[in-house]
């Protein structure tokens, strides 16, 4: 094991499902005295009572305590060190943000509650629409998506309801190899035909290539600025006049908004519609896969089609409306809309964290973030690519992708030096992604690294490098210190146990 | 910014490490012309103390002391304190996708156990991670069953929630796939079960319905079940109110549950986030939606977790993936599992109990008000229900929300054949007194001539 200095095995506690610590009578709730009659719930619910109560484990509060404490020592987190998942953007999640959106009055907000006793849940929401307005340099947004995937459903739509208010939806949507799998799966759910677009030898769009595939049967491009591979689309006001040209949209998948941000915005180089990830580029908690939030921003001419209902402010604040002493509404009559994309307003829980986030930066640190977002990038770029193959050369914004080429000659491959890593104290980077890297190692630090475990992250790759030429099986065989080593996918995928059973104790 | 951990020294001396002279060096690919040179026109930067103040003061005019009848797919309940204190684990809240299973065992484990509790819950063999919520998850499901089936018609209880059978046409928008939506019978508040047996043919993939249903009452799963099976069509049971299952029959002749476990510990937070799930007869499992923990073995022959079948997710499959979902709801499922796990098989049970009886009385005091009348009265019910009210709803609710009462909702927004009709909901949290006081506003209407 490395003596670099990051990491020192420490015991964690075994534990068990929460299923094999039950015991009949055991507790872990008490409700208060009921103040209102009893009533006999079989003779109340006839046939639909339920005879036999849910397989549910009983514990006493200290094992439930325990239970999750001992689970989430198996973890790792941003809080415990760098997490350089590229396309994540996992960063600082800040705890304020986990303060302010359980505060009385907005963490116990009933969606149906009058508007006049909602306003300031509605004001924080507008307040957070401005902002993103206003960072993607879009004309509007509506904030119901539930998470990038979702949003990018949303975007797609509003592209498509716009085609068929000129009379053709259109058939295909151009997406590049190196885009997320999202992006084909959502162009499908909408009924496009994808058709790929082929990388040029930058990894960027091949504008020939663009040219070529545009056609009047093209709905959109769904285009990720930077790309997966960290590169800015340098010709991007061509590949927009491109595709206006012939009637067909800009999309931008803004996953990796995080090297943008108070540098340059989507709406000012020829992006009609995109999504944002408040979980990527605002700081709302991964949470272990969720929840996240989509908003998505578009040109004025999208408007009429954003999903129902819209927030709208009474013109001439102070002129309160009658009806429900209102400034702000939501306004349900939108006769073009492509109608609801999820119940209520969105995750509004979401909003409040990711504005949270923006007040703390202010214009000033959301620059600065971005940039430092995008020089840890070329720091690491810069004292790894002696080791690493560096498959495109063009200038790195806020990751690097190199390919495992050099190390898969000793028959080591990109997903064993991710293992690897976790023996160093570090969660891998995206391990083979984007598509078009053969053995891609993904890195994206985001701004939250401090010089000092950027330093160890690099000294544990170029430690790594070494390994893979003097002892690659040492690589091929990690992780070496978690609690599990490597974990049998195919029996998982053969033979799914997917729940407990009493049967299998 | 006190969120970034470099000094301006140390910023001067990894620039100089990259070769670059100046921050911008770095930016140089972006067009000179699209440089943002301004500062962008957002709040300034503030201090802790400032932006707590900030949302408090915004909680403030929300108005926090307000009694409220308020139900329909967002439910009040209490949340134990546990639920707080351990989804706040960094090691919880800050890690990602269990991608790389063996430093998220933590998270595949817990995932495993709501799976597991949620299909001992509806009664279905498998369920998955979690959706986003209840309305994405019950069109989710409707698309499954089209995929499960290879038919291409739906068929969809109007007492489905409404804004979730919205949500369901967005989604089937351009699918070709055409909905028959069924009504329900006047007096019983559930499925027309002769209309649905009409409308229910050879080329129905599927039957939605929901229940507990938007009113509140109960549906007759077995005799749905049956219409739908005898066309070869599949039965999806979406669940607003999870609660429910603590008393309420699971829908064990469903092929597909969809359901919202916001009950289950999840705050109201103005509609979200909240937790989808979706959980399916086993031999529908290829065709499921979301990611899926699986139990496994390590080289030792270890226990472990890991995602699973992932061969049907988009970041393999593409545009022939089951579904676009990627970031699901996690943190919110694991706030699920431990609310479940607090209240564990009898808790669960005497909290819907508590629930039933709280709704009963509610019912019952609200309904003996002059000019008030219990609509759907015989049809079984679980902690919501229907008043009919002579007079205008906007007028007694007025009169309520000026005794800090939010009453129940008006539905004629989505029912205008139901005229001065409203759906209220007690909770094992709405106080008697309130109840009470409730029904001394509603009765205190102005006697008419």
């Amino acid at each position: 094991m490395s003596s670099l200095g990051k990491v020192r095995p420490h015991q964690t506690q075994n534990e068990g499902l929460v299923f094999e610590k039950s015991a009949p009578g055991k507790r872990g709730y008490k409700l208060p005295p009921l103040d209102v009659p009893e009533v006999d719930a079989k003779a109340a619910l006839g046939s639909a009572y339920r005879e036999e109560k849910a397989g549910l484990p009983e514990l006493s509060e200290i094992e439930i305590i325990r239970h999750f404490t001992r689970l989430s020592t198996w973890n790792y987190a941003i809080d415990l060190g760098m997490y350089p998942l590229g396309s994540c953007t996992m960063k600082y999640n800040p705890r304020v943000n986990e303060f302010v959106a359980r505060i009385e009055g907005l963490a116990d907000a009933h969606p149906y509650r009058p508007e006049s006793l909602a306003q300031g849940v509605l004001e924080v929401i507008d307040l957070l629409q401005r902002c993103l307005i206003e960072i993607t340099g879009m004309d509007t947004i509506t904030l119901q998506p539930a998470a990038g995937a979702h949003g990018e459903f949303t975007g797609i739509l509003l592209v498509r309801a716009w085609h068929e208010s000129r009379g053709n939806a259109r058939r295909k949507i151009l997406i590049p190899d190196s885009a997320h799998g999202t992006n084909p799966a959502t162009a499908a759910i909408c009924g496009y035909q994808v058709e790929n677009l082929k990388s040029n030898a930058q990894g960027g769009i091949d504008l020939e290539a663009l040219e070529r595939q545009v056609d009047e049967d093209t709905a959109a491009l769904m285009l990720t600025n930077p790309s997966t591979l960290g590169v800015f689309e340098n010709e991007i006001h061509k590949i927009a006049d491109i595709l206006h040209a012939k009637g067909a949209l800009l999309y931008m998948d803004g996953a990796n908004m995080n090297a943008l941000v108070g540098k340059v915005r989507p709406g000012d180089f020829g992006v009609d519609v995109m999504h944002l990830n408040l979980h990527k580029t605002f700081s709302t908690p991964h949470g272990g896969g969720g929840p996240g939030s989509g908003p998505v921003a578009c040109k004025k001419f999208l408007e009429p089609f954003l999903p129902t209902p819209v927030l709208t402010r009474e013109q001439g604040s102070g002129n309160r409306d009658q009806k429900t002493n209102s400034e702000l509404h939501w306004e349900y009559d939108r006769p073009q809309s492509v109608g609801r994309v999820r119940a209520f307003y969105g995750n509004t829980g979401m909003f409040i964290r990711a504005l949270a986030y923006i007040l703390a930066n202010g214009p000033d640190g959301l620059r600065q973030t971005t940039e430092d977002a995008v020089l840890n990038a070329n720091y690491i770029r810069k004292n790894l690519e002696d080791l690493y193959e560096l498959p495109y050369k063009t200038p790195s914004m806020h990751e690097v992708v190199f390919s495992d080429k050099r190390q898969a000659v000793k028959g080591v491959k990109t997903g064993d030096i991710a293992k690897r890593l976790i023996d160093y104290g570090f969660h891998p980077y995206t391990v083979s992604f984007p598509l078009i890297v053969h053995g891609a190692l993904m890195i994206e630090p985001t701004e939250s690294e401090s010089l000092e475990e950027l330093d160890l992250f690099i000294d544990a790759m170029r430690s790594i490098a070494k390994e893979v030429e003097e002892t690659p099986d040492l690589v091929k065989s990690a992780p070496h210190s978690t609690r599990v080593s490597r974990l049998d996918e195919v029996q998982a995928a053969r033979k799914p146990i997917l729940r407990w059973r009493p049967e299998a104790k | 910014m006190r969120y970034l951990p470099k000094s301006p020294a140390e910023r001067e001396q990894m620039l100089k490490a990259i070769g670059a002279k100046a921050i911008d060096d770095l930016f140089s690919t972006i067009p000179a012309e699209y440089r943002l040179t301004r500062d962008l026109d957002v709040p300034r930067q503030q201090g802790e103390s400032e932006i707590v103040s900030y949302f408090k003061a915004a909680g403030q005019k929300n108005a926090t002391d307000y009694a409220s009848f308020l139900g329909a797919g967002c439910y009040r309940h209490y949340r134990p304190v546990v639920i707080d204190a351990l989804v706040q684990r960094g090691e919880f809240l800050t890690s990602y996708t269990p991608y790389q299973a063996e430093i998220t065992q933590g998270t595949l484990q817990a995932i495993f156990e709501f799976q597991t509790m949620i299909a001992e819950l509806t009664g279905m063999d498998v369920a998955n991670a979690s959706m986003y919520d209840g309305s994405t998850g019950a069109a989710e499901a409707v698309l499954m069953a089209m995929r499960v089936t290879s038919r291409q018609k739906a068929v969809v209880a109007s007492t489905v929630h409404p804004e979730y059978r919205e949500v369901l046409q967005t989604y089937l928008r351009y699918r070709d796939l055409p909905t028959a939506e069924i009504g329900y019978v006047p007096d019983s508040g559930r499925v027309d079960l002769k209309a649905l047996e009409a409308d229910v043919t050879e080329e129905t993939a599927a039957v939605l319905v929901q229940s507990p249903n938007f009113f509140g009452v109960i549906e007759d799963i077995p005799a749905i079940a049956e219409i739908a099976h005898k066309k070869g069509a599949l039965l999806i049971v979406s669940i607003a109110e999870a609660v429910s299952l603590g008393v309420v029959r699971p829908p064990v002749e469903a092929d597909i549950v969809s359901m919202e476990a916001q009950s289950f510990g999840v705050a109201l937070s103005y509609g979200g986030p909240f937790c989808g799930v979706i959980a399916a007869k086993e031999q529908y499992l290829r065709q499921m939606p979301g990611r899926l923990a699986g139990q496994t073995v390590d080289g030792n022959g270890n226990r472990g977790f890991v995602l699973t079948l992932s061969t049907r997710e988009q970041h393999i499959r593409r545009e022939k993936a089951t579904s676009n979902i990627c970031t699901n709801q996690a943190l919110v499922a694991l706030m699920a599992t431990i609310f479940l796990t607090v209240y564990g098989k009898e808790g669960i049970r005497e909290l819907a109990e508590h629930n039933l009886a709280k709704a009963a009385y509610a019912a019952k005091t609200l309904s003996a008000q002059p000019g008030a009348k219990l609509l759907f009265k015989d049809s079984p019910r679980f902690h919501e229900f229907v008043l009919q009210t002579q007079e205008p709803a906007a007028q007694w609710s007025q009169r309520l929300l000026d005794e800090k009462i939010v009453g129940g909702l008006d539905l004629g927004r989505w029912y205008p054949e139901l005229k001065n009709a409203t759906l209220w909901c007690a909770t094992e949290v709405t106080a008697r007194e309130t109840i009470d006081h409730a029904a001394k506003v509603l009765a205190a209407a102005p006697v008419e001539a």
